[in-house]
């Protein structure tokens, strides 16, 4: 599994290196999403810097909307759908594949938005590894439900709407997990701010492990 | 050579037939009983909670809104549980019977959803000045209602049946566990700031009170039960009205043959 | 000996349509089978459940050993599909393509850098994306893919459209040889004239059904007359015609 898992997310990396979508597009619009928010809340610092976390996360979902849109439809088509399936891969395989690249994107994404953060928001870097921590544990998890999820909606015409609409309510635990664990670092309280990413990593190891065993079902029977 | 036949008549043609003159219905014997009972249970619920039950010391009359919505919450919760456990017997049986459960327990829960805000809204309105507090049970539940909504989304696609039924199982299966998981986050979210929920069921709670709130459980169930037995009626008759009706599509496939069915008299001059 | 694909009275369902309403379909090893019918009539069908990929819900339906019936998956990796859609990344090279599909099915790197020098695609091309190739490239690259995972039962479905004449004559130099190294072949094609003079045999389908079987103009001892022992091919063919439900 883990040889097949190596082997999507070095495709779906390459087709990103390739298409630089990702680089092209979806970045300049999470640093423009952040600029928005600036227009839209007082310029007055503070409340950027107060709302900061939660802006940031609330980008990063966004983004990863576009991200994961794209994922799906790379294997949607009915020609790519037969030849996976004919192909031998063991699904969960091809699940973790594609999670791991577009978790591999994310990461990315959000360095970049915390630099922009910090430029834009005078946002202060503190308690760096409590950001690490939660930027991995929620990435992973926004990755693999947005694979299986993106899975439930792939070739269907609406699937550009639908996919938020059933993603972004399941993800609100994540949403509000890693908005804590960022307050909880940047305020210089990190023991605050652990369980939440707790919370965050048994998210992650829940939606992997569902969509690994869910993947293969989802294949065969659209 | 291909030769067209007459569709040949199914099993049980005579008494599919009788069933045909009648309009279906998903009414029976039990669905009426169940109806009368829930009927007289929501008479004395209105009864027990406007007249009999006395006004709360603390909250007023509007405690009286407890009597619907804490009921109306757990059959909210309950109809989620079958929607999740018909959808891993779906994909476990592949019957439609259990798809059909599966449908019927996310729409009922989520008219009881909508009851749920209504109600708790209400209640915030004179309790604290607005109609929504970010207490932990409003937040899930609003969360739950869009999960709801894009799972009757999915359902409600073009595509053909058995694919629509995958996704739609594997969708419901996650809705017990995405429940919880969201009920605890925000939970643990808002007990940082204020006591988890507003509406706190007063273990004290006592006498007519709780009687009026035990008529209200009582209620609710009835109502559920008939709205699910209905509807679970009208997803199964769905089902079989969209079904595949393997000897007559064939006959229809076959007769699209392109090969003539008898030689035709030829005209001579 | 026993046939490489065995169906009988097999009926198929895509979603709720029955697009195959009683297939009678016999192939051997070594034989090339040409399916040809109307447009609607099923052949991408019968393709599609020799790979697996379409269940089977009555009849018997028996290919490379499985009973499609009860584990279709288990002979997906034994047989390659090549079909109209393509299953190739635009932003991807020729050469990535190749190697994912190959690596994903367990192809030998030999196996994957021969197949590419077969289709005549190892130079320049190699490293163009996929998304600038012409329609025929991309059939060749598309046909590299399946050549890459030697498979036992070639199933192609109109693999000659987009072609030029020199890739058809290809393709049809490569469908010869991998006959001659043991492979089967089934395909459905328009291009009569090349298929006719390949094919060993010819199914009719029409509305799902196999109207008629007959053996091709495909030369003397041909493996699958030679393996009804007398020469008398034509009645022998005759006796086999299903008799349609």
């Amino acid at each position: 599994m883990w040889r097949d898992a190596a082997l999507v997310a070095g495709r779906d990396l390459r087709i990103e290196a390739r298409s630089r979508v990702t680089v092209h597009q979806v970045a300049p619009f999470a640093l423009l999403v952040l600029v928005l928010f600036a227009f839209a809340l007082d310029p007055a610092r503070s409340i950027l810097e107060r709302a900061t976390p939660g802006l940031y996360w609330i980008t990063v979902l966004f983004s990863a909307l576009l991200a994961l849109s794209r994922s799906a439809a790379l294997d949607e088509t009915a020609g790519a759908r037969d030849a996976l399936r004919l192909s031998g891969l063991d699904p969960s395989g091809v699940f973790v594949g594609k999670s791991l690249a577009v978790a591999a994107e994310l990461v990315v994404l959000e360095v970049l938005l915390g630099v922009g953060v910090i430029v834009l928001y005078g946002a202060e870097p503190a308690g760096v590894g409590l950001l690490a921590a939660t930027c991995l544990a929620a990435t992973v998890a926004v990755a693999a439900t947005g694979t299986l999820y993106g899975a439930l909606v792939s070739g269907l015409r609406v699937r550009e709407t639908l996919l938020p609409l059933l993603l972004l309510p399941v993800l609100a635990p994540v949403l509000i997990g890693a908005t804590r664990a960022f307050e909880a670092a940047l305020g210089r309280a990190p023991a605050d701010g652990w369980p939440w990413c707790g919370l965050l990593a048994a998210f992650a190891v829940l939606y992997s492990v569902a969509g690994a065993l869910a993947y293969g079902t989802l294949l065969e029977g659209s | 050579m291909t030769t067209t036949l007459p569709p040949r008549p199914a099993p049980g043609a005579a008494r599919d037939e009788a069933d045909a003159a009648r309009p279906a219905t998903t009414a029976s014997p039990a669905t009426r009983v169940l109806g009368a009972a829930a009927l007289v249970a929501t008479a004395l619920l209105v009864l027990y909670g406007l007249v009999i039950s006395p006004a709360d010391r603390e909250m007023a009359d509007s405690v009286r809104l407890m009597y619907i919505h804490v009921p109306a919450a757990t059959y909210l919760y309950v109809g989620c549980f079958f929607t999740t456990v018909a959808s891993a017997m779906w994909l476990r049986r592949r019957t439609p019977g259990w798809d059909a459960l599966a449908e019927a327990g996310a729409e009922i829960a989520l008219v009881f959803s909508i009851i749920t805000l209504g109600t708790g809204s209400l209640w915030g309105r004179p309790t604290w000045g607005t109609y929504w507090t970010w207490d932990a049970r409003l937040t899930s539940t609003a969360v739950l209602t869009a999960m709801l909504v894009g799972y009757l989304a999915l359902r409600r696609l073009e595509l053909d049946p058995a694919a629509r039924s995958t996704r739609a199982a594997v969708l419901g299966l996650l809705l017990v566990p995405n429940v919880i998981v969201v009920n605890r986050s925000v939970e643990w979210w808002r007990s940082l700031h204020q006591g988890s929920t507003l509406v706190k069921l007063d273990p004290s709670i006592e006498g007519t009170m709780l009687v009026a709130l035990m008529v209200g459980f009582v209620a609710f169930g009835l109502i559920f039960a008939w709205l699910m037995v209905h509807r679970f009626r009208i997803a199964w008759l769905d089902q079989k009205a969209d079904g595949l009706d393997l000897e007559a599509a064939l006959a229809a496939r076959r007769a699209e043959s392109r090969a003539p069915t008898a030689p035709e008299t030829e005209v001579t001059p | 000996m026993e046939p490489i694909v065995h169906f009988r009275a097999a009926v198929a369902l895509l979603g709720r349509f029955p697009a195959l309403a009683g297939i009678d379909l016999d192939v051997m090893r070594g034989e090339i089978v040409l399916l040809r019918g109307p447009n609607g009539a099923g052949k991408t069908t019968v393709l599609r459940a020799c790979a697996g990929l379409v269940p089977v819900v009555r009849g018997e339906a028996t290919v490379l050993g499985h009973d499609l019936r009860r584990n279709a998956a288990g002979v997906r990796r034994r047989v390659a599909l090549l079909g109209h859609a393509s299953a190739l990344y635009d932003e991807l090279t020729v050469a990535d393509n190749v190697t994912f599909w190959g690596r994903a099915c367990r192809a030998r790197p030999d196996d994957i850098a021969a197949a590419l020098q077969l289709v005549g695609l190892d130079g320049r091309l190699r490293d163009v994306r996929v998304g600038r190739l012409s329609a025929g490239q991309r059939r060749r690259a598309a046909l590299a893919c399946l050549l890459a995972r030697r498979p036992e039962l070639w199933l192609l479905d109109e693999p000659h459209a987009d072609l030029d004449h020199e890739a058809r004559d290809l393709l049809d130099r490569l469908i010869r040889q991998a006959v001659d190294q043991g492979a089967t072949v089934i395909m459905s094609s328009h291009d009569l004239d090349r298929a006719l003079a390949l094919a060993h045999r010819i199914v009719t389908l029409d509305a799902g059904m196999t109207a008629d079987q007959r053996a091709a103009g495909a030369g003397p001892g041909t493996p699958a007359e030679a393996l009804r022992g007398d020469g008398e091919a034509t009645s022998e063919t005759t006796a086999e015609v299903s008799h349609v439900a």
